[in-house]
């Protein structure tokens, strides 16, 4: 918290450090800063404006009974477009093995990061650097690229259009990103308390689900949240390794909305692209704030 | 300090065991309350196996998805292996590469994921991230959160959301047709006439808010006495810039243009949302080139080829990013 206030109070400075100033240049920085300030201003409005037009037309769309493609406010404000998409077929399915896959994958990537930072925060081990740096390695390798070479591999083992094989292989595309968060977040844990715990007889797994865990709350909800954002948000994974319609996750059966271009019904399509959205924008929100703070957590324990 | 304290509390309570032991070998298996110091080499192996246990699910995990299927990759780019019907595939050794750079098709890719990745990766987000950010550091609290706010949304808004909302935007009949009739400008459509940039632009709106993220992140850190000092010396805007405010964030320019790179190479969805690399091959940069050889002409092998050498330029990016980051670890 106090960490978080002390960013939040960062626009002060800038202004007073102008009266100081020597007399004779007193006047014209201060004059300077303010017509700066009111630049600064108007860009950023126009690049705001320049970002938001997109998404006006899907918020403007979505509630519009008579949809096209140009953003413009709705004349006729109508829920039917929300109303039209909340079918099981459209909506639920979709939506609740979207949860189901990234929910479990995301728990195994969890789960098995912060198994793996706890040695590797807290033993020295001449593998520890190597391991990371592997890890780091990884973390940047296009997932994209082996996604042939996955699909053949899956076809061979019978892993094709399974849940939990997909599940399975987004976990581990972004256990290499969750390790290394984790790792850094781990660090950022005094040791003594664990030490004090290991006093007291606990094992070190004991310890790490007792006292390092919750200690590192807010880390271990940011790699939960980021985790499961990432997944909700991938379509090219699910989209090569799942098969049959009913098991799409709402990332590729949002497609099917789409249909043959063309004949699209776009007021739906908005409509079900806010409801598909709204989750990773909302979970995004719950964690900006803690992502802040986690970080510079981090950078006072570090500096 | 803890390697003194053994030898005598060994020989203490070596009593019974002292006759077979040449020293430390014995007492070291006896759990003590020292066991946090590397110090016994005898039973560290087994320990060290024993504290190394809870990396093995996580290590499990990536090596049957990630480093199996990147060897299975290397693997099946030097063999003929279709899709459909072939019973064996046969090692055709280097015939996958010749292929594809006699292909016009590959050329084409490459050229493509090159002006897609320089265009809204390096000039794009870059650039736009940095003027931003620096925008930010001046502007009104009120407007500096509703533009990052404005801005993150098209970052966290799924991938294939994203490519609908442009091609909505740049469609013949979308909003930014609309815009340049009423500023009196020619419209055309977009995504016909220039597909690499409208998904260009499409990966701009989408990705730059990580590096406006970063940037901020990097100009916050700068103290506020350099950059005074510059403007007492008389340094205007663009000198500022120059020679104060890049060099100090030169590490973050770095590990941003390499972040930015590596994603925007592997980017599928948000062109195959837009365009499917259409019209023709007009936007079909490397990713979807290799989808379209591995699944709709079901060669697997010469797909599996091309995501390698998209691998390996993707290895090498990784590398040097690690260089760069080389002290953190």
């Amino acid at each position: 918290m106090p960490t978080s206030t002390l960013t939040r109070d960062d626009p002060p400075p800038p202004r007073s450090p102008a009266p100081r100033r020597r007399g004779r240049f007193a006047r014209t920085p201060a004059g300077r800063k303010h017509s700066r300030r009111l630049a600064a201003d108007l860009c950023l409005l126009l690049a705001a404006l320049a970002f938001v037009l997109p998404l006006a037309w899907l918020v403007f769309s979505s509630v519009d009974a008579d949809s096209g493609l140009t953003a413009r406010p709705p004349t006729d404000v109508t829920w039917d477009n929300f109303d039209a998409v909340m079918t099981t077929d459209i909506t639920f399915r979709p939506l609740l093995n979207s949860l189901i896959l990234c929910g479990g994958a995301t728990a195994v990537t969890v789960v098995a990061a912060a198994l793996a930072a706890y040695p590797l925060s807290r033993y020295r081990s001449r593998l520890n650097r190597p391991f990371m740096l592997t890890i780091l390695f990884t973390t940047s390798l296009p997932i994209t690229a082996i996604m042939v070479p996955v699909y053949g591999l899956f076809v061979q083992i019978n892993l094709i259009d399974s849940m939990s094989g997909t599940a399975l292989f987004l976990a581990s595309s972004q256990l290499p990103f969750a390790i290394w968060l984790m790792k850094n977040f781990m660090d950022g844990v005094p040791k003594v308390l664990e030490e004090a715990a290991w006093t007291d007889g606990a094992s070190s797994m004991q310890a790490l689900v007792r006292v390092i865990l919750p200690l590192m709350g807010p880390g271990v909800v940011v790699v939960t949240i980021f985790s499961f954002i990432m997944m909700w948000g991938n379509f090219f994974v699910p989209f090569m390794l799942l098969l049959s319609p009913d098991q799409m996750p709402a990332s590729v059966s949002i497609f099917e909305l789409f249909g043959n271009m063309g004949s699209v019904v776009y007021g739906e399509l908005a409509a079900f692209s806010i409801l598909y959205s709204a989750p990773a924008v909302l979970l995004y929100v719950l964690i900006a704030r803690r992502l802040g703070g986690g970080f510079a957590l981090g950078g006072a324990v570090k500096g | 300090m803890t390697k003194h304290v053994p030898a005598p509390a060994g020989s203490g309570d070596a009593a019974a065991g002292a006759a077979h032991v040449p020293g430390q070998a014995g007492g070291g298996r006896r759990p003590r309350p020292g066991p946090r110091t590397p110090a016994q080499p005898p039973n560290s192996v087994p320990r060290a196996l024993l504290r190394a246990l809870p990396v093995g699910p996580a290590v499990v995990l990536m090596l049957l998805f990630l480093a199996g299927p990147i060897a299975y990759c290397v693997w099946i780019a030097f063999t003929d292996l279709q899709l459909s019907g072939q019973a064996e595939s046969s090692f055709v050794g280097l015939e996958n590469f010749r292929t594809a750079f006699g292909d016009e098709g590959f050329i084409n890719a490459v050229w493509l994921t090159l002006v897609f990745t320089i265009l809204s990766s390096i000039v794009g987000q870059n650039t736009l991230g940095l003027a931003l950010a620096s925008l930010m550091q001046r502007a009104s609290k009120a407007v500096r959160t509703v533009t990052g706010a404005i801005v993150i949304t098209a970052w966290v808004v799924p991938e294939v959301v994203a490519g609908f909302l442009l091609y909505a935007f740049f469609r013949r009949e979308g909003t930014l047709n609309s815009v340049l009739d009423w500023l009196h400008l020619p419209s055309q459509n977009w995504l016909y006439t220039l597909p690499i940039l409208a998904v260009s632009f499409a990966n701009i709106w989408r990705g730059t808010a990580f590096s406006m993220l970063v940037y901020s992140a990097a100009l916050s850190e700068i103290p506020k006495e350099i950059t005074e000092a510059a403007e007492v010396d008389g340094a205007g805007g663009w000198r500022k810039l120059w020679h104060v405010t890049l060099p100090m964030i030169r590490r973050s320019i770095a590990t941003n243009l390499m972040l930015n790179t590596l994603q925007t190479l592997s980017v599928f969805g948000l062109i195959w949302a837009m365009t499917r690399g259409g019209p023709g091959d007009r936007s079909q940069t490397l990713p979807l080139f290799m989808y379209e050889q591995a699944f709709k002409n079901s060669l697997l092998g010469y797909g599996t080829a091309v995501a390698l050498l998209l691998l390996l330029v993707g290895a090498l990016f990784s590398l040097v990013y690690m260089r760069m980051l080389r002290t953190e670890v």
